[in-house]
């Protein structure tokens, strides 16, 4: 495995008020890897998400990402340079079809304008061919090929969890950014998800996982971090943190036994 | 494969090429004889009113862009027809005596309307839903009330009595204004009004087409269905919508430029908020985001008051002997109980996109 | 200084006016999330039936101020009707349609009514009866009729009562939770739609008392005042936050100064480029920098952003 950090966070802090969601996080995200981020509720996680996706903008430190800075807050910025995500409760596009869903996707990496579209020159039909090709493609790669007409807002949980998965393919991530992808899912659900997870880490693309299903985390991941009321306490590979006191405190000793 | 979006019309033609071809050729022989049979028929005034209705849909296929497929509610639609109509007034009427080309004007309309709708745009896109929708309202009554007092202490828009004596529309040193002879037919100008309008409102359903089934259009859409996401597709929302609304208001600009060469006269009176509204109305209750229906809402609510401002007064007649009602008000009160009606029976307009039809169906489930 | 004063006064009578007006857009849409487009030819029916009753009455021999409160009961009565019956009609079946839909059936409902007006009371200016005694008096150099002092003190104590209203009984408590989450509030066992019916009908006797006021004041009354006047105490509503009560009525009183004051002065800021007839402009410019740079408005802290 490569040691080259893809992501490497630093002191992130965010405050909202009072409260501070975020205080002093710093973590770093080799590239290739399955990375965990784990903690009770309100730890602080989907804040890092955000903050990280640019919806949030950090009250202090840095996000260095493939050996530039990202600008805070501008989501769209997060996506060309090469972030995806994909939301806790679910946000697709519901009256778009899977298929158009999966094609807003390409819209980062594509270029064709106004003139171009209008006219059909030969680089925008071929560039459409494409889009149409690689939506194609993420569709059977998530497994959701044959509702690829069917209206996001009328699939099934578990599929509109993979179709926003494919979506976040479509920009050609080089870190995909999942919020807890499993919520929900029953057991042979989650055992799908875990073997597309491991699929999607195979083809090249790190990924950042953010979980309450700890069996999932622990199995998955090359190295997990524990936030509690926004601090880390504690980042190392699963089975140090498995047996970390800090942890097991935080989580009130159960969930993790 | 058919993006589901398309309508079920166009699907059916494409997949028989042979049907494709006919149904085009019948229609295409039918838009070219309407206004010979119309003004056979039915007399100048009705063509007229044809010629009214391919403006509007001009004007609701524009607003479209910007409500139905962006989701942005612009209750202001209407001042960049104003733009377009006056620059085409003060370029090409004695008012300032000049006389500028149309090739020139409606280009230079479209793109002034363009500019206006972006000046419009950046400061209030931040804005969502009714509040987008009051301010554009703002702006509408804006323009409209500078146009009503610019005309002192220098005289720009000659204020609420307008701009008269307006050059009519000349094509290859041809005006439309009065009978053309064309391969021993004679073409009177009203007929040849209709063709150009057609000809436009053609080319706008062409270039709509085409944008709903790009990149952009994608992009519209995705942004009216859940801006954050869109967001995070990596979609620059902000200039994605700017866009939307200096393509729908370049639209409007076209048709204004096209009104001001046709009427020869502009006055403020001609943007009033309610025409903002009525356009709007054409785009709701055709079928917000689909484009058959939005000529349909366009062509239904130029005929539907005048049907009933024809019908109202000899109906009466009939009836009762003798106009017991005021005809005008009697038309537009008909005219309110049908919006009302067809609303409360067709929520999603009369001719919703396929895409919606089946949110119908889903959320009745 | 006497005009500058003047100006106040006046734009203090054109703000109470709109204030009143404003209340029952920001009512139905802090209870619905609605734009009631209709409310403005409210206003216009309260006024044409207030100045019908009035003309009835004007030569009975009844003391004036008793005719022109039979004549705000039957205005009021009339827009009560009016106001349950659009909502009956034109909104409540559309609660759960696409947002534009109630939207163009509020459209629908303002062109019939105006049209209705158009057809019962014609096209003509009608002028309201000089039946009330009038006095003038002088303030800081600036004079202030008895109707001017009556139309403030009354628009006061109205939304004073509306206050009391919303924040002490049952039924207020009821309306703000419906506004706050209506599902939730139909779970406590409040019949929602009892609650907004009422809601239209309390606004629609606000406007019946706005439409009198207007008719008095300006002394006249037309099947189209409805309109503008309706849009300018949208703006009003919005600009004090939409939905909010206080924020309405802070909003219709700033957005008379305003007027006024902006009528008064244009001409001297502009070096007399720009005149009075401008007027209009204000309304909708204070709106779109108050809605650009403090969206909520002015008192709003919810922002209506409704799912």
């Amino acid at each position: 495995m490569s040691i080259r950090p893809l992501l490497e966070a630093r002191a992130i802090a965010k405050y909202f008020g009072g409260v501070k969601a975020l205080h002093d996080v710093s973590l770093t995200i080799a590239e290739g890897e399955i990375y965990g981020l784990i903690g009770p509720n309100g730890a602080g996680k989907t804040t890092f998400f955000n903050v990280l996706t640019g919806l949030y903008r950090p009250d202090g430190g840095e996000l260095i990402f493939a050996g530039d800075k990202l600008q805070a807050s501008a989501p769209h910025k997060a996506a060309r340079r090469g972030i995806a995500r994909t939301f806790q409760n679910i946000r697709l596009f519901g009256n778009m079809s899977a298929m158009e869903n999966v094609m807003v996707g390409r819209h980062v990496r594509t270029r064709a304008g106004v003139l171009g579209a209008v006219l059909h020159n030969r680089k925008t039909v071929a560039e459409e061919a494409a889009i149409r090709r690689r939506a194609e493609e993420l569709l059977h790669y998530v497994d959701i090929a044959d509702r690829a007409d069917d209206l996001a807002k009328h699939l099934s949980y578990g599929d509109q969890r993979r179709l926003e998965i494919a979506r976040a393919l479509a920009t050609d991530p080089k870190l995909l950014a999942l919020d807890e992808p499993a919520a929900g899912m029953n057991g042979a659900e989650t055992g799908e998800l875990r073997l597309l997870i491991e699929g999607i880490r195979k083809d090249g693309v790190t990924v950042l996982l953010i979980e309450h299903d700890v069996k999932l985390v622990m199995g998955l991941c090359d190295h997990v971090a524990v936030l509690d009321y926004g601090q880390k306490i504690c980042e190392d590979v699963p089975a140090v943190v498995q047996k970390d006191p800090r942890v097991i405190e935080a989580y009130l000793g159960g969930e993790l036994a | 494969m058919n993006a589901p979006t398309r309508p079920i019309f166009f699907d059916a033609l494409r997949r028989n090429k042979s049907t494709a071809i006919a149904a085009t050729v019948a229609l295409g022989i039918v838009l070219a004889a309407l206004p010979f049979l119309i003004g056979s028929h039915l007399g100048n005034s009705w063509l007229r009113i044809l010629d009214f209705a391919l403006l509007y849909i001009m004007l609701a296929l524009g607003l479209n862009i910007v409500v139905g497929f962006a989701g942005l509610l612009d209750l202001g639609y209407i001042a960049f027809y104003a733009v377009g109509a006056y620059l085409y007034a003060l370029l090409a009427s004695p008012h300032f005596g000049l006389h500028l080309p149309v090739w020139l004007i409606i280009p230079a309309g479209a793109a002034l309307s363009g500019i206006f709708g972006v000046l419009l745009g950046a400061p209030t896109l931040r804005l969502r839903g009714d509040y987008l929708a009051i301010v554009t309202l703002g702006f509408g009554e804006i323009v409209r009330i500078f146009l009503n007092n610019l005309n002192a202490p220098i005289n720009i828009t000659n204020g609420p009595q307008g701009i008269s004596g307006i050059d009519p529309i000349r094509l290859g040193g041809v005006t439309l204004a009065k009978p053309i002879d064309f391969l021993g037919i004679t073409v009177p100008s009203l007929h040849a009004y209709y063709y150009l309008f057609l000809a436009l409102a053609l080319l706008i359903v062409f270039i709509t087409i085409r944008l709903e089934n790009s990149r952009i259009g994608r992009a519209w859409v995705a942004i009216r269905e859940d801006e954050i996401a869109a967001k995070a597709c990596g979609i620059d929302t902000r200039n994605i919508k700017l866009l939307a609304f200096a393509m729908g208001a370049s639209f409007g600009g076209v048709a204004g430029g096209l009104f001001a060469g046709f009427q020869a006269f502009v006055s403020p009176e001609s943007f009033s908020l309610m025409e903002s509204v009525m356009v709007l109305c054409m785009v709701v209750l055709g079928g917000m985001g689909n484009i058959p229906g939005v000529i349909l809402g366009g062509v239904l609510l130029t005929l539907l008051p005048e049907i009933f401002r024809h019908g109202a007064g000899p109906v009466q007649q009939a009836i009762f002997g003798k106009v017991l009602l005021d005809p005008e008000a009697l038309r537009m009160l008909l005219f309110g109980l049908a919006l009302i009606v067809v609303m409360l029976y067709r929520p999603a307009g009369l001719w919703p996109s396929t895409t919606r039809r089946r949110e119908f169906r889903g959320d009745a489930a | 200084m006497d005009i500058f004063v003047q100006q106040i006064i006046n734009g203090l009578v054109l703000g109470s006016i709109y204030a009143l007006v404003a209340l029952g857009y920001t009512m139905v849409y802090g209870i619905m999330g609605l734009i009631n487009f209709a409310h403005g030819e409210v206003v216009m029916i309260g006024a044409m039936v207030a100045i019908t009753v009035i003309k009835l009455l004007a030569d009975s021999g009844l003391p004036g101020v008793v005719i022109v409160l039979i004549g705000l009961f039957a205005a009021a009565v009339a827009c009560m009707a009016v106001g349950f019956t659009i909502e009956r009609v034109a909104y409540r079946p559309l609660r759960k349609a696409p947002k534009l839909a109630p939207l163009i059936t509020a459209i629908g409902v303002s062109i019939v009514l105006q049209n209705v007006a158009m057809l019962v009371w014609g096209r003509n200016y009608h002028s309201f009866p000089p039946i009330l005694p009038t006095s003038q008096h002088e303030i800081l150099g600036a004079t202030i009729t008895s109707l001017q002092v009556a139309i403030v003190l009354i628009a006061a104590l109205t939304m004073a009562g509306l206050m009391l209203l919303v924040h002490r009984t049952r039924l207020g408590r009821a309306m703000r939770a419906t506004s706050e989450n209506p599902a939730i509030a139909q779970l406590m066992g409040v019949d929602i739609d009892r609650i907004i019916s009422l809601t239209f009908v309390i606004g629609s006797a606000l406007a019946a008392l706005a439409g009198l006021m207007v008719s008095a004041n300006y002394s006249i009354a037309h099947y189209y005042m409805g309109f503008i006047l309706g849009l300018k105490a949208f703006t009003a509503a919005v600009l004090g936050g939409i939905g909010n009560l206080a924020g309405a009525m802070l909003g219709g009183i700033l957005l008379g100064l305003i007027e006024s004051l902006g009528a008064g002065y244009i001409g001297d800021l502009t070096g007399g480029f720009l005149g009075s007839h401008y007027q209009d402009v204000f309304a909708f410019f204070v709106l779109i920098c108050v809605l650009v740079f403090r969206p909520s408005g002015l008192v709003g802290e919810k922002v209506a952003e409704r799912a």
